[in-house]
């Protein structure tokens, strides 16, 4: 307990919130000094004298909101002490890059500022799993809500709060995921001992922290109804106080992702092993570096988009068209335009579903010649498909605005781009079967998990057209078919290989082996709950149910469908309970692993489990092709020391 | 490859270099790269903000048009923040020659030149401190973008003020050399760039399309006034 409270978590929250309250407090008694109006705070900022009295300036102000979130980062990271080297750097300095736990136990390193790039990944996955848990909660209340016609216990202030929060949670959730991946993997897989720049990885995962609480905290600050994407008019009008704090949790998170994607970038082109070259490079790493150039690049426009919502509420600069004042309008002078928003938000947010799957597919990629004891089928073909994916994915934003009054001209157009995101999914997919096609196939959870992705992807792809396509997207726009689309791609794409990554790479992270039977049944419960919520969301949404909406009438036909999505959503709620039991006990008391449970050829499986501080003892040498299961005397790493070689 | 010590001539107590890590040169390698990388990236922030310029900035007929501003004070500027670059290079040429008078004194040149663009932008472009600013805040879409513009560029300036300063201040404690003056590299790399984003910015406001008058009429909104 004691170390807990002496934590980089535990005082940096507290930094966060303290910093925040004063700030707040102070910004709204000088702006309230300064004549401005103001509605009632929210309860956590409400300053009170020694006396218990309330002496919180009276009223609630959103410029002073807004400084004070951005402050109360700076207190988080001030406090956690994420970064005190580079103070320290700027005072002229030469901090030494501290490694091992201090003297404390080695679980204190997982709530501290560490720089090593596997304890920063574990760091990313339990966030993931914690984050994953919040957002799955909120799709459970709210699908509690819709498994019967008419309102029974949520209003629809609190509906929209909580699809709204579940959006944007999960996919804080789907980040952390993607980090815990790319970075527990990246380095050692490319032989390096850590990642190009520690401690800008530390940064990346503790701004990510703060940012997640803010979004948390958006929910109980008077919630927000925008969804996840925020558009404007609405979100520069609507009332509900918590918008400013999506907003800059939403913006927030950017700084992580852009930080880990470039430092990932680095660490690809300059820190390999002797001897691999980019085509020896095992195909996840493939995946993550298509991925991290996404996330370094196209992070930035949204980051544009939200700030200026923000402005557009906080000081009244009209990006939007929300305030259209006529005597400018006469003067020639141009008002906003909402449409601009969704180009600058889609021209990321599209891109950004890549970087959540792609990682996931390099996953699939990485581990189906393992479990199927053959070569890895067009691992060329693999390799630039992700790049090809990133390329084509980042031409294609458009398509998410069929619907709206953009340019007429531009709609073909992004159609045809759209449709040409299959052909390197298809690559894909055609490598996938080709590598198991007479394989020796080993049925172990990570396995079971990889399969059920390529089937839920798979699903998720074949309704990835008809959506695309003009014609029938005027049908289905925003319809449950979009929600059952985007679940099965994000399920498929990211959820199921992480899973997947989870089981495979837990014997390297902890030197324990998962309960096998646990896992199995993880996974038959999982799937087929899936496919259930998948199929009837589409299903539901074909007959008419709208996204975003409380309520719908008995008259539409599909009150038993929508139980079933409610019962397979609770399901799916609790194979993942099943599955932290099986991490959590696993940790302490399973059997100890070998170095090499599952037969890899990835130089990572040819270190001790868990790995050594620098991952390996001295530097590796490749010297053949990463994925030659079958094939006699091949031999891909040279890792100095290990058993065996 | 056998353990070898890394000579770091300014590492008071450097311990054995661990062969898994990268050494002082490769990691500058690095540096280097993650700075471009981070260009590449800020590319896509000012690109998305001159997108929204030529996508709202439009005349009924589609036509590119700007406010009407002062072109005179504008100018200057300009050619304050394009003068600064030169002291920027003056002094990271100096440090490489262990010239620290010149060093210092072209780091100084550059944050000061720095400094002036700051505040011409602050208190005459957007007429901080008068009575009516050129264009009020809540100026339709000329506003907006204008405040957007101007306002991600002068972020950027200041953080490469602080960053010119504090590396200055560094230099005077003689922490670079020739051999080693990664932290001025990047500094001038990073303000050179800065630069190159108003010679983009520049024009985009001040010069393309035909410009049209902003009414007077509307009460201010700002933070503090």
């Amino acid at each position: 307990m004691r170390y807990f409270f002496t934590s980089s978590l535990f005082i940096g929250a507290l930094g966060q919130w303290l910093t925040g309250y004063f700030a707040y407090n102070a910004l709204t008694r000088l702006r309230f000094n300064l004549g401005y109006d103001v509605t009632p705070a929210p309860w956590f900022f409400r300053l009170r004298n020694f006396f218990g009295e309330d002496i919180t300036p009276p009223g609630f102000d959103e410029p002073a909101m807004v400084l004070a979130t951005l402050f109360s980062l700076i207190g988080f990271l001030l406090c956690s002490g994420v970064l005190t080297d580079w103070l320290k750097m700027c005072a002229g300095q030469r901090p030494h890059l501290t490694h091992g736990a201090q003297g404390k136990p080695e679980w204190t390193r997982y709530i501290n500022v560490d720089v090593n790039h596997k304890v920063i990944g574990i760091q990313y996955g339990m966030s993931s799993i914690f984050i994953l848990l919040v957002g799955g909660l909120l799709a459970i209340l709210f699908r509690l809500e819709l498994a019967m016609p008419g309102l029974q216990f949520l209003d629809g202030d609190s509906y929209n709060t909580l699809f709204s929060a579940h959006g944007i949670i999960m996919i804080a959730a789907i980040f952390a995921g993607v980090g815990a991946m790319t970075n527990y993997l990246g380095p050692v897989m490319v032989g390096a001992s850590d990642m190009a720049f520690p401690r800008l990885n530390a940064f990346s995962y503790w701004v990510s922290v703060p940012s997640a609480l803010i979004l948390i905290a958006g929910i109980f600050m008077g919630g927000w109804d925008t969804g996840w994407v925020g558009y404007p008019t609405h979100s520069t009008s609507t009332t509900m106080a918590g918008v400013q704090m999506f907003l800059l949790g939403f913006y927030l998170n950017g700084f992580s992702s852009i930080a880990s994607g470039l430092n990932l970038v680095v660490t690809t082109i300059y820190m390999r092993a002797k001897g691999m070259t980019y085509f020896r490079m095992p195909i996840f790493v493939w995946a993550a570096l298509a991925a991290s150039i996404l996330q370094m690049t196209v992070t930035q426009t949204v980051g544009v988009a939200l700030t200026m919502v923000v402005a557009e509420r906080a000081i009244g600069l009209d990006f939007f068209g929300a305030i259209a004042d006529p005597t400018l309008v006469a003067a020639g002078v141009p008002t906003g335009d909402p449409i601009l928003f969704q180009h600058l938000f889609w021209f990321y947010s599209h891109p950004a579903v890549y970087v959540w799957i792609l990682p996931g597919l390099g996953i699939i990629s990485e581990l189906l010649p393992v479990f199927s004891r053959k070569p890895l089928f067009g691992y060329k073909w693999i390799a630039l498909s992700s790049v090809g994916i990133a390329l084509v994915g980042s031409i294609v934003w458009a398509h998410h605005m069929l619907t709206s009054s953009m340019e007429p001209m531009w709609k073909v157009p992004f159609m045809i781009s759209t449709l040409f995101v299959a052909v390197p999914t298809g690559v894909k997919f055609f490598s996938w079967v080709a590598t198991i096609w007479e394989g020796k196939m080993r049925f172990q959870t990570p396995m079971l998990f990889v399969l059920g992705a390529i089937s839920v992807f798979l699903l998720g792809g074949l309704s990835g057209p008809i959506l695309g396509t003009i014609a029938t997207d005027m049908h289905l726009h925003d319809s449950y078919f979009v929600v059952g689309h985007f679940h099965a791609t994000i399920f498929g794409g990211f959820v199921f290989p992480f899973f997947a990554a989870i089981y495979y790479w837990y014997p390297k992270m902890t030197g324990r082996m998962y309960n096998e039977a646990l896992g199995k049944l993880h996974f038959w419960i999982m799937v087929p709950g899936f496919w259930v919520m998948s199929l009837m969301q589409m299903r539901v949404g074909m007959q008419g149910m709208r996204r975003r909406i409380a309520d719908y009438g008995p008259d539409l036909g599909i009150a038993a469908e929508q139980a079933l999505i409610t019962v397979a959503t609770l399901a799916i709620g609790w194979s993942i309970l099943i599955m932290l039991y099986n991490l959590v006990s696993s940790a302490r008391s399973a059997e100890k692993a070998p170095a090499n449970p599952w037969g890899s050829r990835s130089p990572e499986f040819q270190s001790p489990s868990p790995l050594p501080e620098f991952n390996y003892d001295a530097p590796i040498t490749v010297v053949g092709d990463p994925y030659d299961y079958g094939i006699e005397d091949a031999t891909y790493v040279v890792v100095p020391g290990a058993a065996g070689d | 490859m056998s353990a070898v010590a890394h000579h770091d001539h300014h590492d008071d107590h450097h311990e054995l270099h661990n062969p898994m890590e990268p050494t002082r040169k490769e990691q500058i390698r690095m540096n280097r790269m993650g700075l471009w990388m981070f260009c590449l990236s800020e590319a896509f922030l000012f690109f998305a903000i001159l997108a929204a310029r030529f996508y709202l900035w439009r005349d009924a007929d589609g036509a590119a048009i700007r406010p009407y501003l002062e072109q005179g004070p504008a100018l200057a500027f300009t050619v304050v923040l394009l003068l600064s670059s030169y002291f920027m290079n003056r002094a990271e040429v100096a440090i490489a020659n262990d010239d620290k008078k010149t060093f210092s004194f072209g780091m100084l040149m550059t944050a000061g030149l720095g400094l002036v663009f700051l505040l011409g932008v602050i208190f005459v472009e957007w007429g901080l401190m008068l009575p009516e600013p050129h264009l009020p805040v809540n100026g339709g879409a000329f506003a907006a973008v204008f405040y957007a513009m101007t306002g991600m560029h002068a972020i950027h300036v200041v953080t490469g003020v602080i960053l010119i300063l504090i590396v200055w201040n560094n230099g005077r404690k003689g922490l670079y050399d020739s051999k080693e003056h990664w932290a001025v590299e990047a500094c001038a790399i990073y303000w050179h760039y800065v630069d190159l984003v108003w010679v983009f910015f520049y024009p985009a406001i001040y010069l393309i399309g035909y410009a049209v008058k902003v009414p007077h009429h509307s009460a201010i909104i700002s933070f503090f006034m």
